[in-house]
């Protein structure tokens, strides 16, 4: 259950969500042909700016430094109501996995150096950590060798969320064994602007435009290892499940949303002399919506409590979140666009916004079956 | 104030363990006690249930909070609550819990005369007379109200003739609480609520053997029966009012039991054994049995988020999808308990499959039920649809 102030931020977030970032604004980030503008970011700057006035991007970073440590169930609330409506921004990628990187594994000089710029939103953060098509959280090539007393990186990430944008990344990268080991993994702070590391935008379907990261070279010093060297999968596994929870939670905004719409249009299109929302076959299919919005809002919850109550369960919560959110945001996307028939198909429709970002979401920290096959794993499947 | 309550509960608590402790036959712990409601015979067999029945009666615990004048002990809901809790700390049940306690006895608490509860209730409270549900019948069974048993007023007497159909444990019951139609003008305004001897003259109960083998549930037949006129429960043609609140009941007993979740995984290593990784050797059926234990779990989530939603007075209960979920996961968890046993999930009857298997077939035949009774899965969709998705008719 919300408490108070819990409340207050979800109804803060649903008014400003909806006048502030409304699909209309992702649709601004679209070309004519349906691809993203690359003259865009993917996101707003300036309603990034009043986000983090607002106090959101701080919501997991300490008092000390900035924040205001309303915990993860709030960073939920904010993500789902972003999720409604589509609206871009780097809070997942910044204020919940940097920020939660730092906390977890940063030195006091590294979140000095950096929760204050995450709180106030000057620095964006994000996970650089993903390689291949596939999600494969021990899958790191990309090298790291000792040189100087530091490191030098070279290797490839992508897709890297918000990567254009980030002013820092926390980057993965082997420093002993081979992918697919977990041992020989470590975590770097990286600047965005770190010399030998070049950046490009992926023209992705949703429109936001990850990053390809190309490490080139790049020389890190001592101090910009994140925890401990070689022993960063725990760590990167504890990342990796806190981003599966806040997606999960944009997911679940995702789905309500697109199934509030989808009903709106049932109740208001006519064909054969009658609203289409009174034909049983299609009263039947939202309702079967209905109930799995229910499972995924449960799962989706559960999670975020678990991390708050440091539960010990949430490795398995956070895959039974995403998988179940995962499974019916793909559903009811494909519903959506069903439902409405010929306008649906359409890209001056939302239907087909709502699909797009379904899939990619999908893909996001872990699909829906790496998760279902942790989830099997840690149940003694 | 609070704490002098809070002293007398803590007394009230250790006086309940103490008794329950000294009278609860041990060989009854964690018994499948929903089986002693369901069939009077395994229940009147059983020596240390009848032993636990009486004693229970006689300290008047099963139905501690009704008035002592009806059989119960006067106790406050506090009470009861704690009897409960130390009752289940065992693992014991409550020897009285049957249709009557459950469903009948608050029904009457609120509709009988005073004459109709100095009759029946106390006999509840005691669970020596049993009581069958008639309700259903072969024209009537989603719509409900369309029902048609006959019940005519011939002045010192009703004369009631017609069928009821999955009326559970009429065989073995004393009792019939049913709906019967006092007016054929008016629909659910022509029903009223009789209560009906089973020993009358022209009651015939008959089992129905179901896919499962079960024999639970029967035909009943009333071949022009008379019922005294004191046994019509509130007003006439009043009984669909009383039909609904009796329905309401049942659902708030049924929503006492705790929904178990026992993982199939240990059962399919043994049956299917395990790959190089330890998996389950059976990539196609693991996954479909790992989609199940998930949905489960989050059923169970969502029950209890919805609990907590409703106790703060929360958005409206979608009772209706609950329980299509509900039923779905259930049978597909029935239907991948049989197909991870293989042709050993397949027996009837023998020593050539063990008692596990055989009940895991029958429950299977049985979980097919889940999505017919208490409103079909196409009628609860309907309800989803119309009432809480406020789609138009």
């Amino acid at each position: 259950m919300l408490n108070e102030e819990q409340r207050m931020l979800k109804d803060m977030a649903a008014e400003w969500v909806h006048d502030r970032l409304p699909v209309t604004a992702l649709r601004s980030f679209y070309g004519h042909d349906g691809g993203g503008r690359p003259d865009a970011e993917g996101f707003d700057p300036e309603a990034w700016a009043e986000m983090a006035q607002m106090g959101w991007a701080g919501i997991l970073v300490p008092e000390a430094h900035g924040g205001s440590d309303f915990g993860y169930r709030g960073m939920g609330l904010v993500l789902e109501e972003l999720g409604r409506t589509l609206g871009t921004s780097p809070l997942l990628s910044s204020g919940l996995v940097a920020a939660s990187a730092l906390r977890l594994g940063g030195t006091e000089a590294q979140q000095a150096r950096w929760l204050p710029g995450i709180a106030d939103g000057s620095a964006i953060g994000t996970l650089a950590a993903e390689e291949g098509a596939q999600h494969g959280r021990e899958d790191v090539a990309l090298a790291a060798t000792a040189a100087g007393g530091g490191w030098v990186l070279n290797g490839v990430k992508r897709p890297v969320q918000d990567g254009m944008a980030a002013t820092f990344a926390i980057v993965t990268a082997r420093t002993g064994g081979a992918p697919g080991d977990r041992d020989g993994i470590t975590l770097f702070l990286v600047e965005g602007g770190a010399s030998g590391l070049s950046r490009e935008a992926l023209d992705q379907i949703d429109a936001r435009r990850p990053a390809f990261f190309r490490f080139d070279n790049v020389a890190v010093g001592a101090d910009a290892v994140l925890g401990e060297a070689g022993k960063g999968a725990d760590l990167l596994d504890r990342l990796f499940d806190l981003a599966a929870v806040g997606i999960a939670a944009e997911m679940l905004g995702n789905a309500c949303q697109a199934f509030d719409t989808t009903l709106d249009y049932l109740k208001t299109r006519v064909q054969f002399g009658a609203i289409i929302g009174s034909f049983q076959a299609l009263q039947h299919r939202a309702a079967e919506m209905f109930g799995e919005l229910q499972l995924a809002r449960s799962a989706v919850e559960a999670a975020l409590d678990a991390i708050d109550a440091d539960d010990t369960a949430l490795p398995a919560l956070a895959s039974l979140a995403k998988a179940t959110v995962g499974e019916t945001l793909h559903g009811i996307s494909s519903q959506m666009v069903q439902l409405h028939g010929g306008i649906g198909m359409t890209h001056e429709h939302d239907a087909g916004l709502y699909l797009k970002r379904a899939r990619v979401a999908a893909q996001c920290y872990g699909s829906t079956a790496w998760h279902r096959e942790r989830w099997a794993r840690l149940n003694g499947y | 104030m609070a704490e002098l309550e809070e002293m007398e509960a803590q007394s009230f608590r250790e006086e309940a363990r103490a008794w329950l402790k000294a009278n609860f036959p041990p060989s009854l712990t964690n018994a499948p006690s929903i089986h002693f409601v369901s069939d009077r015979h395994a229940a009147e067999s059983n020596a240390d249930w009848c032993l636990w029945r009486q004693r229970m009666a006689e300290k008047r615990w099963g139905v501690p909070t009704w008035e002592q004048r009806y059989g119960g002990a006067g106790l406050t809901q506090a009470h009861g609550k704690i009897i409960g809790q130390e009752l289940a700390a065992i693992g014991g049940f409550n020897p009285i819990r049957s249709y009557g306690t459950m469903m009948l006895g608050p029904t009457l608490l609120e509709y009988g005369s005073e004459e109709q509860k100095r009759e029946h209730l106390p006999f509840i409270a005691t669970n020596e007379r049993r009581w069958c549900q008639g309700f259903s019948e072969p024209g009537a069974g989603s719509d409900l109200a369309s029902l048609q048993t006959k019940c005519i007023d011939m002045g010192d007497h009703w004369l009631v003739s017609g069928q009821k159909i999955w009326t559970s444990g009429a065989d073995q019951a004393d009792w019939c609480f049913a709906l019967v139609r006092t007016d054929t003008s008016r629909k659910q305004g022509g029903i009223s609520f009789l209560l009906i001897d089973m020993k009358s003259e022209g009651v015939e109960a008959r089992p129905i053997v179901l896919i499962s083998g079960s024999t639970h549930f029967c035909e009943v037949f009333f071949n022009d029966v008379k019922v005294p006129k004191g046994n019509l429960v509130g007003q006439v043609n009043q009984g669909w009012a009383i039909a609904k609140r009796l329905l309401q009941y049942e659902r708030d007993s049924l929503s006492d039991v705790k929904a178990e979740i026992t993982p199939l995984a240990p059962l399919a290593h043994q049956y299917c054994g395990t790959d190089v990784m330890g998996r389950i050797d059976n990539p196609d059926l693991r996954a479909r049995m790992v989609r199940n234990a998930m949905r489960h779990e989050a059923y169970l989530a969502t029950v209890s988020r919805l609990a907590r939603e409703a106790k703060s007075g929360g958005p409206g209960y979608g009772v209706s999808a609950l329980k299509n979920l509900w039923s779905g996961i259930i049978q597909d968890r029935a239907e991948l308990l049989i197909e991870l046993m293989g042709a050993n999930g397949l027996g009837w009857s023998g020593e050539h499959y063990t008692d596990a298997e055989r009940e895991a077939t029958r429950a299977w035949l049985h979980s097919k039920a889940f999505s017919i009774y208490g409103g079909s899965y196409e009628i609860q969709n309907n309800i989803t649809a119309k009432r809480t998705l406020e789609l138009p008719a």
